[in-house]
């Protein structure tokens, strides 16, 4: 999965600042958005849906492999899981 | 004349002016899944246009009402999460709501939902119109334990806002009583504006002066501004039209230095979200496990979700030959039959070739009509239905790993499902997918799906041939077709497009009981549309088809269609076609279930049931089977071309499908054919 797209990710998803993408927690556990990678029409779409930083998300289904839901601002949102992998957050609750 | 006309003009003006017959304009807009439908329905009645945008391929509804002795028009705009151009509904959304300045933007809101659903709302305040907020399904907020005031919410946001149960008709009386206040200006209209982030105001600040004085009307500058900065495509092409070379040059300057100004604004509209409903709402303290948890946890299953969608499919199925087939027969030998023998009997001393124009031709294509009617029915309600509920969603997303292997995602499922049904509305529902990519495929491979019209020809033909296998073999040209659409998906996929897939970003909506009266306007709309307009083209072909037939001299062998359906032959003869196999295939570009008149019409036995014996005895099993298959993956109808044309907005790419389905289903139909003869069938 390379990333084209040009636009920056709203905090660098380096592995030092704590974040990871939403693809890799259990269903069940919670995080908080702490930024977002991909073209403006993908980013159009995760915040129009939701998706920004500081927004409290859950994942309610995550086998693993395939497509997942998250819970996000009271909605259930289903993401590919490359999408899901360019929404990094920052595990547990605020 | 002409005088008399322009004072009858300016009386209906001075009347409209002392507002007695005032017409107001009200546009209802809304996120998907927020029973805006429902809302329309209710307000409007049967009393409802249903068209086009203008130059675009998104519904539009339009409708009127009565209420205190003012009319109302209704504008249903289309169903959109945000207002910024990523696709067709939005720009559509928006331009109507500068360009006309509705007197009145009824925004629908899901209450189970605020936060997200009021994002919308955060959009459509800044663009001037007052927006009335239609705060609906109170009843599943409170089950999921929300505690919503609206007087508050109201307060919040200087705007009217209505609790409503649309679903059970709650509400809809004091909506029309909103819309009336705040059309007339009782209602103090003061809302409160959502503002971008903290930290990027100097910059919208600086944007909005370098393009002072140079926004094209009507469209508002700081909201031009605002949309600039999310890199709102549109604008951003109309702004370097409209600004000065080194104005404009500025203008892209600061915006490339903010290229993540886009989350900014959005976490701006959902700061100012916050603030509206904390007063408002009280959350519940735990996260219940609702209905649609419980639910999803079958239905989103890997497994068991595909189990499920595979059970609502045979239901379908299994309904549309219980059910459709048997009131098939019944129109048939009643209504059509009927209609026959009294025309037949009217007729009995007029000239020959008017009888024959009469009973073959126009009653014939009306038959095909009328007998289209009960499957198409069953499978615009199954769909309704699905949609309606909430499971349309579901189907996407078990549908993703599937469609993923073609380089689609879950999203082109319902188009293509879609086409279970017609493949027109296949093409069409295409338009749901944002990658132009992922578009077009799903476009061109939408053919592929057997569609009810091939499936008639299939139910039709299959009985008369293999008896009680028939059952059998048309599973097997179903699964035949799906596979060759998966196989077709893969090949377009990795030689045309050589690309990555579209993102896959989707709402699950909540499940709720499906509204009748939603699904009923919808099957009757969408049959309608087939009776207007493929009826009149089935009508006029079985018209020409027969006067081709027996023009000129009044024999079908000696006929036109003859002498092209032996012309083509030789390419026939591969699979044992003989010409009026060839003439039923090329009629069937009209229209799927021509084939059938068109073969009665050839084996001059018009009555359907002869047909079936008849045809029977004079086509060898192979020859049965390969004619079998090249129905179900040949060149789709012409009504199907033509959408094809119009949503790629490319000939060529339309010639290229079809002469891809064309060799397709010649290859297939061959290599069946030479395999049941050598298999000895």
């Amino acid at each position: 999965m390379e990333n084209k797209s040009k636009a920056c990710p709203e905090v660098p998803p380096t592995p030092g600042n704590g974040s990871v993408p939403l693809s890799t927690l259990r269903a069940g556990e919670r995080g908080v958005v702490a930024g977002m990678q991909g073209g403006r029409g993908l980013l159009g779409r995760m915040t129009s849906l939701g998706f920004t930083p500081g927004a409290e998300v859950t994942v309610v289904q995550n086998y693993g492999r395939g497509p997942l839901i998250a819970r996000v601002r009271d909605a259930r949102i289903a993401l590919g899981r490359g999408e899901a992998g360019k929404i990094y957050v920052h595990r547990g609750s605020q | 004349m002409s005088t008399r006309h322009a004072i009858a003009v300016e009386q209906t003006s001075v009347t409209e002016l002392d507002g007695a017959e005032k017409r107001v304009l009200v546009a209802l807009a809304g996120q998907p899944n927020v029973g805006k439908s429902t809302v329309f329905n209710l307000l409007t009645g049967l009393n409802q246009h249903v068209g086009n945008w203008p130059g675009k391929t998104v519904e539009r509804k339009e409708g009127a009402f009565t209420h205190d002795g003012a009319t109302y028009r209704l504008v249903d705009l289309p169903g959109t999460y945000s207002l910024t151009a990523n696709s067709a509904e939005e720009v559509i959304a928006r331009e109507f709501i500068i360009r006309e300045k509705p007197d009145v933007v009824v925004a629908m809101v899901d209450a189970a939902i605020l936060e997200r659903s009021l994002y919308l709302v955060a959009e459509l305040l800044p663009l001037g119109a007052p927006v009335i907020v239609g705060l609906n399904m109170m009843d599943v907020a409170e089950q999921e334990g929300f505690r919503i005031e609206p007087e508050v919410l109201e307060a919040a946001l200087g705007a009217k806002v209505v609790p409503m149960v649309a679903s059970k008709n709650i509400g809809v009386r004091e909506l029309v009583a909103a819309i009336g206040e705040v059309a007339r200006g009782d209602y103090e209209y003061a809302p409160k504006l959502p503002e971008i982030r903290a930290d990027h105001r100097e910059v919208l600040a600086r944007i909005e002066k370098l393009i002072a004085g140079c926004v094209p009307e009507p469209y508002p500058q700081d909201w031009v501004a605002l949309k600039l900065l999310e890199g709102d495509r549109k604008v951003t092409e109309m702004m370097q039209e409209c600004l000065p070379e080194e104005r404009w040059q500025d203008v892209h300057d600061v915006l490339r230095a903010h290229d993540d100004a886009l989350v900014a604004v959005a976490s701006g509209r959902y700061g100012w979200i916050g603030r509206m409903i904390r007063a408002a709402v009280t959350r519940p303290k735990a996260g219940r496990i609702g209905l649609t948890e419980r639910l999803d946890r079958w239905a989103t299953h890997p497994l068991w979700g595909l189990g499920i969608l595979a059970g609502i499919l045979g239901l379908a199925f299994w309904l549309t030959y219980t059910i459709g087939a048997p009131l098939q027969d019944l129109l048939d030998v009643y209504v059509v039959g009927g209609l026959a023998d009294l025309m037949g009997d009217l007729l009995a001393s007029a000239p020959a070739w008017l009888q024959g124009l009469v009973v073959d031709g126009i009653i014939g294509g009306v038959g095909t009509v009328v007998t289209f009617l009960p499957i198409l029915v069953i499978f615009f309600a199954v769909l309704g239905l699905l949609e309606d509920t909430g499971y349309m969603a579901r189907a996407a997303y078990v549908m993703d790993g599937f469609m993923h292997l073609m380089g689609l995602h879950g999203k082109s499922f319902l188009p293509l499902f879609l086409g279970f049904g017609c493949n027109v509305p296949a093409v069409l529902g295409a338009r749901v997918i944002e990658s132009r990519r992922a578009r077009l495929l799903t476009i061109f491979l939408a053919p592929l799906v057997p569609c009810v019209a091939r499936m008639t020809v299939i139910a039709f033909l299959a009985p008369a041939f293999f008896g009680s296998a028939a059952t059998l073999v048309s599973w097997g040209m179903t699964l035949l077709a799906l596979v060759v659409l998966a196989l077709s998906g893969v090949l377009i996929n990795k030689t045309v497009f050589r690309g990555e897939r579209a993102g896959f970003i989707m709402e699950l909506p909540l499940y709720h009981l499906p509204n009748w009266r939603t699904i009923g306007l919808l099957v009757w709309q969408r049959s309608l549309a087939f009776v207007k307009k493929a009826g009149t083209l089935i009508l006029v072909v079985s018209v020409v088809v027969w006067a081709l037939s027996v023009l000129p001299g009044g024999e079908v062998e000696t006929s036109f269609l003859a002498a092209v359906g032996r012309w083509l032959e030789p390419v026939g003869r591969l699979m044992g076609f003989d010409w009026r196999l060839m003439v039923s295939l090329l009629t069937s570009f009209i229209a799927k279930e021509n084939s059938i008149a068109t073969l009665g019409v050839l084996f001059g036995t018009g009555e359907e049931a002869g047909l079936a014996e008849l045809l029977a005895t004079t086509i060898s099993v192979p020859t049965a089977l390969a004619f079998l298959v090249v129905q179900m993956l040949f060149v789709p109808c012409v009504a199907t071309v033509a959408v094809v044309k119009q949503e790629t907005a490319s000939w060529g790419w339309t010639f290229f499908n079809l002469a891809f389905l064309l060799v397709v289903s010649w290859a297939v139909g061959t290599g069946v054919y030479w395999l049941a003869t050598f298999g000895g069938l």
